[in-house]
C-alpha cells in the first residue's frame, strides 16, 4: 500500500480514461465538454507512457508523451476553430445539427 | 516513501475527481477550470515519476495554452447551456454501467501487466538519475534530438498545419472595411487627386 508500484499509476489512467469516455457518453449534445473529454483520455493516456517510460528506466517513453502532447494541442486548436466557425454559421453548436453540415 | 505515497493519493485523488467535475459540471466555465486543475495534479504525478520536463511542459503547454483558449472560446460562444444538457439524466445510468466495467477491465489489465510484464522487477522509478548523473531534460534532449529528430521535425510540421487550418477556418473578411492600398496612394497625381471648384458666394460647395 505504501510502495507506488506501476499499477497505481496505470490504475489511475484507466480510472482517467474512463472518465473521459464517461463524458463523452452523458454530454452527448455539449461539444465543448466532448473536446474537453478527449482532452482527459489523451492526459490518462500520456501518464500511462511516463509511468511505464519511468519504471522500465527508458526515455523513450516521455518522448512519445511529447508527440501525444503535441497532437493534442493541434487537435484542440483545429477542432475549436470548427467549433467557431459552425457557432457563426448557424448561431448554436448542437451537435445534432451538424449532420447538415455540407459543403 | 511515505511521503511519495501520500503525494500520489493526493494527486491522483485531485486528478480524478476534477476529471469527474470536468464532465458533469453544469457550466463549461467551470469545466475548463476543473480541466485545469485536473492537468496541474497530473503534472505533480509526473514529478513524482522524475519525469520534470514533462510535467513543466503539461503546465506550460496545457493550462498556459490549451485550457486557455478553450476558456476563450466558451466564453465567446454565446450559447445557452442548459439546452445542451438535457440527455444528461438518460444517458446516465448506462454511460455508468459501461464506465465501471471498462475501468475494471482495464485495471485488471494494469495491475497483470504491472506484475507479470517486463517492469515486475522494478519497483521504483528508475527514471530519476540511476546510473547517470543527467538531468531529466537533458536525457530527453539528448535521445529526441539524435534518434527522434525526424519525429521532432514531423511533429513541428504537425503544429504548422494546425496553425494554418485555425487560421483560414476562423479568418473573415468583413465587406466595408478600409484598406491602404499603396499601389492607389503612389499612382496618385495632381490631376486626380485634387479638385479646383469656384463656389458661389453664400451657397457654398455642393455635395
Amino acid at each position: 500500500m505504501m510502495t507506488i508500484g506501476l499499477a497505481h499509476y496505470l490504475s489511475v489512467a484507466a480510472i482517467l480514461f474512463t472518465i473521459g469516455v464517461f463524458g463523452i457518453f452523458v454530454n452527448r449534445k455539449n461539444i465543448i465538454v466532448i473536446l474537453m473529454s478527449v482532452e482527459l483520455m489523451l492526459l490518462a493516456v500520456n501518464i500511462n507512457l511516463v509511468a511505464f517510460s519511468a519504471y522500465l528506466g527508458n526515455v523513450t517513453g516521455q518522448i512519445f508523451a511529447m508527440f501525444v502532447l503535441t497532437v493534442a494541442a493541434a487537435e484542440a486548436a483545429v477542432g475549436l476553430a470548427i467549433l467557431v466557425t459552425f457557432f457563426r454559421n448557424r448561431g448554436d453548436i448542437a451537435v445534432d445539427d451538424a449532420s447538415v453540415m455540407k459543403g | 516513501m511515505a511521503l511519495q505515497a501520500i503525494a500520489f493519493y493526493l494527486m491522483s485523488a485531485v486528478t480524478l475527481v476534477a476529471g469527474f467535475c470536468v464532465v458533469s459540471a453544469r457550466n463549461p466555465v467551470h469545466s475548463v477550470l476543473w480541466l485545469i486543475l485536473a492537468f496541474f495534479s497530473a503534472a505533480g504525478l509526473f514529478v513524482l515519476l522524475g519525469a520534470e520536463f514533462l510535467a513543466m511542459l503539461l503546465v506550460v503547454v496545457y493550462v498556459g495554452a490549451v485550457a486557455v483558449l478553450f476558456l476563450f472560446v466558451v466564453m465567446m460562444l454565446d450559447v445557452d447551456f442548459t439546452a445542451l444538457r438535457q440527455g444528461f439524466a438518460q444517458y446516465m445510468p448506462i454511460g455508468l454501467l459501461i464506465a465501471v466495467f471498462l475501468a475494471a477491465e482495464m485495471i485488471l489489465v494494469a495491475t497483470t501487466v504491472a506484475t507479470k510484464g517486463a517492469a515486475k522487477d522494478n519497483l521504483v522509478p528508475a527514471a530519476a538519475g540511476s546510473g547517470s548523473e543527467l538531468s531529466n531534460a537533458e536525457t530527453i534532449g539528448r535521445v529526441l534530438y539524435t534518434d527522434y529528430v525526424y519525429f521532432f521535425q514531423a511533429a513541428g510540421l504537425v503544429l504548422l498545419v494546425a496553425m494554418i487550418g485555425a487560421i483560414v477556418l476562423t479568418l473573415r473578411h468583413k465587406p466595408g472595411v478600409k484598406r491602404q492600398i499603396i499601389m492607389d496612394q503612389v499612382l496618385r497625381t495632381p490631376k486626380t487627386g485634387m479638385r479646383i471648384v469656384n463656389p458661389k458666394s453664400g451657397e457654398g460647395i455642393g455635395e
